[in-house]
């Protein structure tokens, strides 16, 4: 038997870490096209606000009606006069806020309720999960009008009152991953030795189980934004959101309302549309890359 | 046993290396053995050595990042030799199982949750030999269950419902389908607890002594190497540092490895898994220069640290790659063993 | 499937809808105002009714809203009308009964959503099966972020697109409706009838199918990339499989199983944006009735939606429910 060895082949030079960092990043573009995406949208509105008074030309009788884009209106004006580059900024920021608020109030309570469920179990548990069963049966547009239609004047309605009707179901995804966390969580040896050790709940709860889920909490976080953002949406198409206000869909909605397509005006419907689309996907590829970023799983794929 | 028999198969200069985002590593650095019909060789190493890659390449199943550099791996089938690792994908496919066959630790997940046990011996008899018709797929199936001493209706059954012991005696019931010239089981009992163990280690031996086949047993338990093998290949760094009977190798191992091995089994019984050595095995991004294996050798030398140590075979077929023992062929052991001999049951 | 499962399952399903339908009935009353009221009366100033006609209206509102009986008196009655099947009067086109324009307006919604919901599931979880499949092309696993960007785009918004450039602009399809007005006086049975409606269903389909395909993809390839690495399937390579009967029996088979449950949990969003898009296209669903429904302040109406709706959503997720043991082993018929 005769076996060959050769002298090891010399190992090719170690990589550095900024090529590790863009190799990791061209493997998982999502994160930061999104992020750039975000920091754009965030710009516009931000530096548009400080350039253009949007506290009156983003309002009707700001312009003559229905003007195509051009050198005075770069984007047009709507049907009531309101300056669309003016709506723009103001209605991007107006949504992102709406998102924001409701995101917020989805996440906290989410995570308390997804907390309290999987650490406690038993009957409250069970409470929790009849709850969100119930909950999952009624359509959450059905819901939300309901809501917005029998509690809330419908002519008093201000981003505030969205972003209160708009959380009411944003709590439910963070709360249904919190819970499969806490759970997976709690059998893992260093919370069993954490107890050993005479820690309260409490303490376990803020110092071993909170930092492991941090990631998943922030993609949960951009998830509830992008479904409070939605849910709004889909209620300001109906007619019951913000008539006064220029959020992205109101504007959306006025344009439908007064058959923008028919009449020829595009840009009266195309900027609004193209704006959401911008949020939505920045939100969705932070969402995904945080995702990717935080569960080992999908990290895997390539 | 002797190798002198012409080799079912005959493993020359395999190299595996994986190309990951942190450099290249090189998980089988050139592995050559011999393997005669009927034998069983043990393959034991630490985990991250090489010797699941060494296995993988061996079904060529080794996917990217990873990537099978050189080497070859000659079956001798009734029809004449073929490489391995020259053939194309399809004749691969049909390759395993009926030529070489992998053995999974399958107490756990190797089987198809959604399908019964009966429907996936079929898929394999179906890919392999598709002229049988339901009927005698069936009964060839049946009547590898029962040379596994698993009752008939495990057919019928999901894996679910079957004990860690049966799942596996199903996989090398699966293993056996098609009469391989090769079989590598990758620590087929490690889930399994010690009576169940040793009933299905029984089994799997018996079946391949009737078939005649060879056997690569991977495994960390080098009591269960002492029981059931004939020679063993300890692997260090992708690399095989010591290939020796089992008798040879538990009495008098040559490699300071090999060595540290032994020494650190249990010693009222030398049943058991092999504690951790002093120091930690090397990363195979950052290979040590010269042996790889001298950071953490008892007995280093000033050419360890810069020569990569000769490939010896003794006269009684034994191979070492160590300093220790020279570079001319057929040199008697310079250094002296600093294990005492131990009780070896066979 | 066991009866006494069968049986378990359905009086949670209806146990379910009872609570929902309760938490319905409470809503408005949460509020130390009530709109329904006040809307009402504002309705009663501005159009000529009947006093006849507004009397009848003003006695069904009582029942479902009015806050001059006991609580426990008023879910009484509102659940046992209910019961009977009774969902009161339109507002809006009175005399016209809620149950009525419901049951007119279901079938083109039920039909709408069954075709597309299937198609969605059926194309997504394709292209996420082949996007984690090792050896898909690499155009293909590239798909996926694509349709990540699409599916967080709600069919409202991709439907406005495509009303504008492939309906108005390049006039390929019409804008809006289920059947052309002018041909058609209502629905008939009839080929050219159904192609018509068939040509109309085409964009909102469109925008349904295009939005929600991501989503059945990325699940399905996440759940795909961990079951390519079980063992079940390297075993499978190990034995020499062909690759297709690999693909099929052993990676999808098994990596579908979570779609299945994440179906049944995505009807109530369905049903959401079904609703969304049919109004936009002013297709004659439940989605129109809504939009009108709100427009008019027709809450009878928009209490009915929400039970019907309600009541589907719970029927597709047991429906699921009861199927799903079939397509995995491991689940019994033994707990509800």
């Amino acid at each position: 038997m005769a076996i060959a060895l050769d002298p090891q082949a010399p190992l090719i030079a170690q990589p550095s870490r900024w090529t590790l960092v863009l190799r990791y990043l061209r493997r998982n573009p999502s994160l930061p096209l999104g992020l750039v995406l975000l920091i754009f949208l965030v710009g516009f509105g931000v530096i548009g606000s400080l350039l253009i008074d949007t506290s009156t030309r983003a309002y009707p009788l700001a312009a003559p009606p229905v003007q195509p884009p051009s050198a005075e209106y770069p984007l047009g004006t709507d049907r009531d006069g309101r300056d669309l580059l003016a709506v723009m900024v103001r209605g991007v920021l107006l949504t992102g806020a709406v998102g924001l608020m409701a995101g917020t109030v989805g996440i906290v309570v989410g995570t308390t309720v997804g907390f309290v469920a999987g650490y406690f179990g038993g009957w409250v548990d069970a409470v929790i999960r009849w709850l969100t069963e119930v909950l999952m049966t009624i359509p959450p547009l059905v819901l939300q009008v309901i809501i917005a239609s029998t509690i809330v004047d419908k002519n008093k309605v201000t981003i505030f009152t969205m972003a209160g009707v708009a959380s009411v179901l944003a709590w439910m995804g963070t709360a249904r991953m919190v819970r499969a966390q806490v759970l997976s969580l709690r059998e893992r040896a260093f919370v069993n030795m954490a107890r050993l050790s005479g820690m309260s709940n409490l303490e376990i709860i803020f110092r071993e189980l909170m930092p492991n889920m941090l990631p998943y909490l922030a993609a949960s976080f951009v998830g509830a934004v992008m479904g409070a953002i939605g849910a709004s949406f889909g209620l300001e198409a109906l007619g019951l959101g913000p008539v006064r206000e220029p959020t992205i869909g109101m504007t959306i909605r006025w344009a439908v309302y007064h058959s923008a397509i028919f009449n020829q005006w595009w840009w009266w419907v195309l900027w609004p549309v193209l704006a959401l689309i911008l949020i939505f996907a920045s939100l969705a590829l932070i969402n995904r890359g945080l995702d990717e970023l935080a569960n080992p799983r999908v990290r895997r794929t390539e | 046993m002797t190798l002198q028999e012409s080799p079912v198969l005959r493993v020359r200069d395999l190299r595996v290396t994986y190309y990951t985002d942190a450099g290249r590593v090189t998980a089988v650095n050139g592995v050559s053995f011999d393997l005669a019909a009927g034998e069983r060789l043990g393959l034991v190493g630490e985990s991250g050595c090489g010797k699941s890659t060494l296995a993988l390449a061996l079904m060529r199943m080794i996917k990217p990042p990873g990537r099978i550099e050189s080497g070859s791996a000659v079956v001798r089938t009734e029809h004449g030799e073929m490489d391995l690792l020259a053939l194309d994908e399809e004749s691969m496919r049909k390759a395993r199982l009926s030529v070489i066959s992998y053995i999974p630790q399958g107490a756990m997940n190797a089987l198809n949750p959604v399908l019964r046990v009966g429907q996936q011996m079929l898929d394999a008899l179906q890919a392999h030999a598709p002229h049988l018709s339901r009927a005698e797929m069936r009964a060839r199936a049946e009547a590898a269950l029962a040379s596994v001493e698993l009752p008939k209706d495990v057919f019928d059954r999901y894996p679910h419902e079957l004990s860690g012991g049966m799942k596996q005696r199903v996989c090398i019931a699966i293993g056996i389908l098609l009469s391989p010239r090769v079989i590598i089981a990758d620590e087929p009992t490690s889930a399994l607890d010690v009576v169940v163990q040793r009933q299905v280690m029984e089994t799997l031996q018996r079946v391949q002594e009737q078939l005649g086949a060879a056997l690569i047993l991977i495994g960390h338990d080098m009591g269960l190497m002492a029981q059931v093998t004939h020679r063993v290949a300890v692997m260090y760094a992708g690399q095989f540092v010591e290939v020796s009977p089992v008798q040879a190798m538990f009495t008098q191992p040559l490699h300071p490895y090999t060595q540290a091995l032994i020494q650190s089994l249990p010693r009222l019984d030398n049943r058991g898994v092999f504690r951790s050595l002093p120091g930690v095995a090397p990363s195979l991004l950052r290979l040590p220069s010269g042996c790889v294996f001298h950071p953490r050798c008892a007995q280093v030398m000033e050419v360890c640290r810069r020569e990569p140590p000769p490939a010896v075979h003794t006269a009684d077929a034994r191979f070492v790659l160590c300093h220790l023992y020279g570079d001319d062929e057929n040199v008697a052991p310079r250094a002296t063993l600093t294990t005492s001999p131990q009780e070896v049951r066979r | 499937m066991p009866l006494a499962y069968l049986l378990r399952r359905v009086a949670f399903m209806i146990f379910v809808v009872w609570s929902a339908i309760t938490l319905l009935f409470f809503l408005p009353r949460l509020s130390p105002i009530n709109p329904v009221r006040e809307r009402f009366a504002e309705l009663q100033r501005s159009t000529g009714w009947a006093p006849r006609d507004l009397e009848r209206l003003v006695k069904v509102y009582e029942v479902k809203f009015g806050l001059n009986k006991p609580l426990h008196e008023q879910y009484v009655d509102y659940m046992s009308s209910l019961l009977r099947g009774d969902l009161g009067y339109s507002i809006m086109r009175y005399p016209r009964t809620v149950g009525d324009l419901i049951a007119q307006a279901l079938p083109w919604t039920i039909g709408l959503l069954s075709v597309t919901t299937l198609l969605t599931f059926g194309i997504g979880t394709g292209i996420g099966a082949l996007a984690a499949w090792p050896r898909s092309p690499q155009w293909v696993k590239g798909l996926v972020t694509p349709l990540v960007v699409l599916a967080a785009i709600p069919p409202y918004l991709l439907g406005l697109l495509l009303i504008y450039f492939i309906a108005f602009r390049a006039k390929l399809l019409p804008m809006g409706g289920a059947y052309t007005l002018g041909r058609f006086t209502g629905p008939e049975l009839s080929f050219p009838f159904l192609l018509d409606v068939a040509r109309h269903a085409i964009l909102p389909a469109l925008s349904l199918i295009l939005s929600t395909v991501g989503f059945w993809a990325l699940g399905m390839r996440g759940m795909g990339v961990t079951v390519q690495g079980e063992d079940y399937v390297t075993f499978a390579e190990h034995k020499g499989l062909s690759l297709r009967r690999i693909f099929y029996a052993y990676y999808v088979r098994n990596a579908i199983l979570p779609q299945v449950t994440a179906l049944a949990l995505a009807f109530g969003s369905i049903v959401s944006s079904g609703i969304l898009v049919e109004y936009l296209y002013g297709f004659p669903g439940l989605g129109s009735l809504l939009n009108a429904a709100i427009l008019a302040n027709d809450f009878f109406v928009i209490y009915g939606i929400g039970l019907i709706t309600i009541l589907a959503v719970a029927v597709s997720m047991m429906v699921v429910d009861l199927l799903y043991p079939l397509l995995d082993p491991r689940i019994r018929y033994t707990r509800a």
